[in-house]
């Protein structure tokens, strides 16, 4: 009999700590991916600042409701979808940032050689840049200077 | 000039003072009424207009103390780009309106605190608050003042000592939050993790010395 009462005892006391584990695990499991999620938030505050003035680019994330604390599934969650979306707009600029290279070097062409692209008009909105500036590739002299092939770049000198 | 009752830390229930190392609120009583705020308030929130331009307002999710007020939005479940953390919101209200507006006291204390030091400053009517303010998880079936919203379980309130009377950021139940008779206000101000004491402190004696001087 003692034997049976100290197994019981036992046993208890081991479901115990195992349930006192659990809670550890989890709370400290919650304080990692909350440090995650400050991460990516950071992270991608400051891919808002960088990426202005561009627009057309999706911020939002999803988010579970509150103002609660959240499970260690919702954070798992919001942690992927903060992550998706910082990756998705990291690439979207990426992508962006190659075209507005190309533009930029297309300017430094047309500037060097306006015939060769006629009619070609470049804003700042297309070299990632603020402001309404643009370079537009026209004829000297309208329709005479397109006859005798007298092309210039005008560079506008902002907004209206 | 100081708050007429001194500053002090309100309570935190253990178990969200566990999950989220730094939370605290700050609270203070001040004797104070809401009116119409007086030339020198209206000038401090005119030159606060003057400063405010869109590059700041631009930058601001990055400055330390609108971060973590956004950081926090996201770990307790709110899209700061849908719900804007206070700071970010009174930034965007000055742009789309060309400037701060004048209200009245309250509201105006609360928005000079707010533009020059980042901490959001909660107002209440100290008649109706039983105890001291502290934060706190909503039990399941728990509303809102004790009649008001429903709260679902687990969302974080600020409450008395008897009953939660709003929500951490946002709503304030019914007949807590000033009004015309409120003769005593009690102030609260979140600190959210990452927001220094100076910055809380700095934010209700601004909010104090309003009020108590308007």
């Amino acid at each position: 009999m003692p034997e049976l009462v100290h197994s019981h005892i036992s046993d208890g006391g081991e479901h115990r700590t195992s349930l006192l584990r659990r809670d550890v695990d989890e709370a400290a499991a919650r304080r990692t991916l909350r440090q995650q999620i400050a991460r990516l938030e950071r992270d991608l505050s400051a891919l808002f600042t960088a990426a202005h003035p561009r627009q057309g680019l999706a911020w939002d994330v999803p988010a579970p409701g509150g103002p609660r604390l959240l499970s260690i599934g919702e954070l798992e969650v919001l942690r992927d979808a903060l992550a998706d979306r910082l990756e998705v707009t990291r690439r979207t600029l990426r992508d962006r940032g190659y075209v507005e290279t190309q533009n930029r070097e297309r300017i430094e062409e047309m500037l060097a050689e306006p015939r060769r692209f006629k009619w070609v008009r470049i804003s700042n909105d297309d070299i990632g840049e603020p402001g309404c500036k643009h370079w537009h590739a026209r004829p000297r002299f309208g329709l005479l200077g397109m006859l005798m092939g007298w092309w210039r770049v005008k560079i506008s000198s902002g907004c209206p | 000039m100081e708050a007429e009752a001194p500053l002090r830390r309100g309570w935190v229930e253990p178990a969200l003072r566990t999950e989220f190392s730094g939370l605290g609120i700050a609270v203070a009583e001040v004797a104070a009424q809401s009116r119409r705020s007086p030339a020198g308030v209206k000038q401090r929130l005119k030159h606060l207009s003057d400063i405010t331009h869109g590059g700041r307002a631009l930058a601001q999710r990055r400055e330390p103390i609108a971060s973590a007020y956004r950081i926090f939005f996201r770990q307790i479940g709110i899209d700061p780009e849908d719900i804007r953390p206070p700071a970010e919101a009174a930034m965007l209200e000055r742009m789309r309106a060309g400037r701060f507006k004048s209200r009245n006291t309250v509201d105006d204390a609360i928005t000079v605190a707010l533009v020059e030091t980042g901490v959001y400053v909660r107002a209440f009517d100290a008649a109706q608050v039983q105890g001291d303010l502290g934060l706190r998880v909503s039990v399941p079936g728990e509303r809102l003042g004790g009649d008001g919203l429903e709260l679902p379980g687990g969302t974080l309130v600020i409450a008395d000592e008897q009953r939660a009377i709003g929500l951490i950021f946002g709503d304030t139940a019914p007949g807590r939050g000033v009004s015309p008779d409120t003769r005593r206000m009690a102030l609260g101000a979140v600190q959210v993790p990452g927001v220094p004491d100076i910055s809380v402190e700095e934010a209700m004696w601004i909010c104090s010395d309003i009020l108590t001087s308007s």
